[in-house]
């Protein structure tokens, strides 16, 4: 039985470029195009790629804010017009139900902007919908795709499509035009690199898709190149780094959840998060560099005893680190860097050390 | 010399009775770049249809597995540090390991390159 999947609206163009399309999240999405993922890598973090990342979830809200933010763990009255915060959807016993970007247009900042998982949309939009009722109005942004345009050379195709954006400094955002159109931009994205995210309408998606890959620097990037991107970048995947059963604490998150949020004490399962920064006991994700074969999702992590003390939840090859990177939660006694743990591959143990994240230094513009 | 191929997209050639076997360009390149093979040890007994080796790309693991029944008597350890060499020259320095026959008969049942380039076509 073949499961009907949905499309972006690039997905034409996905398959004009030469894409593998596979399954993701329900759409049909490239894996990889014909520069293959090693490829695709490189070019992103030495020149500029373009991602379709329509899959995942737009919505806007309007109303209390403070219902709102009573379901995650950003600071809304310290969000200011034009900037845009990283934050965590969390359950009553502070398990992470999503990650997502919030921010307020500096055009309309009585309005908030949210972008969530494709995986965890549907899920997401109908909690925050039923525990804001009757105070705020959430509602979701079908019509629209988003991409994202990333790399050290971002910026300078940026300039040629629309200069006005290149003012962005990371995490601020704003309405623009490239091509007449009317798009909403952010200085974001998930690969460490400088770059930026666009909200385009549907219907003018693959004509704009279209005027950024004509400039030189730029070539289309699978979901492949986006994860290995965001692995060397330290970044979580959901449903695999963290989930409902990982707090902010245990997914070394906890700069997510603001610090007025944490003196109030006012997000969902703030004592459990106040009592395990008290207790110093969970455990904790961290990095691992590894020789050899690459440790893939659900490998066990050992101590030199041999005990298995944590699971990997993402590793494959760095291309830029040039040698396979990993994430995974480790006891309390394995977090500083340096120390020396085995990661067992198909049984082997593989020799591993604790590493810093990011693996691949971080490249935002600041200003 | 003859080469032969398996479904599972590898390649065979048999020299006496050792055969060098590896995997197919069209394997290589549906695989990507090739970041680490994991090689058996020498003198490891394969049964035909046994995962033998593995190949990792970017993304994912992929088994290989023995097209013939035998003993391991040479790896590629040119594979360690230079995985590359399985899409560069996937049926040249890119070979996997070298087996000795236990029973040739079992070459018979292989494809030739013809009817390859007609399976995977």
């Amino acid at each position: 039985m073949t499961e009907t999947l949905l499309k972006t609206p690039l997905h034409a163009l996905h398959v004009e470029l030469g894409g593998k399309l596979v399954p993701f999240a329900g759409y049909d999405m490239p894996v990889q195009y014909p520069l293959g993922i090693m490829g695709e890598h490189k070019h992103t973090r030495t020149k500029a790629g373009l991602f379709d990342v329509s899959h995942m979830g737009q919505a806007r809200y309007r109303g209390e804010e403070a219902a709102l933010e009573a379901l995650i763990t950003a600071d809304l009255g310290l969000l200011g017009a034009g900037e845009q915060k990283y934050t965590l959807l969390l359950n009553e016993r502070a398990g992470i139900r999503d990650d997502l970007m919030i921010s307020r247009p500096f055009e309309d900042a009585s309005t908030l902007f949210l972008v969530v998982n494709a995986a965890t949309k549907a899920d997401d939009f109908a909690h925050i919908a039923a525990n804001t009722a009757g105070r705020g109005t959430l509602e979701i942004i079908a019509d629209r795709a988003l991409l994202a345009l990333q790399g050290p050379a971002a910026k300078d195709v940026m300039a040629r499509l629309c200069a006005p954006a290149c003012e962005l400094v990371f995490m601020q955002c704003g309405r623009f035009e490239i091509g007449e159109t009317e798009v909403w931009i952010s200085r974001s994205g998930y690969t460490g690199e400088d770059g930026f995210e666009i909200s385009i309408p549907e219907a003018e998606a693959e004509r704009i898709a279209r005027l950024i890959l004509a400039d030189d620097a730029v070539e289309p990037i699978g979901l492949g190149a986006r994860d290995s991107l965001r692995l060397e970048a330290g970044l979580c995947l959901y449903g695999h780094d963290m989930d409902e059963n990982r707090t902010p604490v245990e997914a070394s998150l906890i700069w997510a959840v603001a610090k007025t949020r944490r003196e109030r004490g006012d997000f969902p399962g703030a004592e459990v998060v106040a009592s395990q920064l008290a207790e110093k006991s969970c455990q904790k994700r961290i990095g691992l560099r590894l020789d050899g074969a690459p440790a893939r999702e659900g490998a066990e992590i050992a101590d030199k005893d041999g005990n298995v003390i944590g699971l990997v939840t993402s590793g494959g090859f760095g291309p830029t680190i040039d040698g396979p990177v990993a994430m995974g939660y480790v006891d309390r006694a394995f977090f500083a860097e340096g120390t020396e743990l085995d990661i067992l591959v198909r049984g082997r143990a593989r020799p591993a050390v604790v590493t810093k994240l990011p693996f691949v230094p971080n490249n935002f513009y600041r200003g | 010399m003859t080469t032969r191929f398996t479904e599972d997209h590898e390649w065979i050639t048999v020299d006496g009775d050792i055969a060098t076997v590896g995997i197919t360009a069209y394997a290589a390149e549906q695989l990507g770049d090739v970041v680490f093979v994991e090689l058996p040890d020498v003198g490891k007994q394969v049964k035909k249809g046994d995962e033998f080796a593995v190949v990792e790309s970017v993304k994912a693991a992929s088994e290989v597995y023995a097209p013939v029944d035998g003993e391991i008597v040479e790896i590629n350890d040119g594979l360690d540090g230079e995985p590359a060499k399985v899409n560069e020259a996937p049926l040249g320095d890119g070979w996997f390991v070298k087996f000795k026959l236990a029973d040739a008969s079992q070459l018979e049942g292989l494809m030739d390159e013809a009817a390859y380039n007609a399976h995977i076509a």
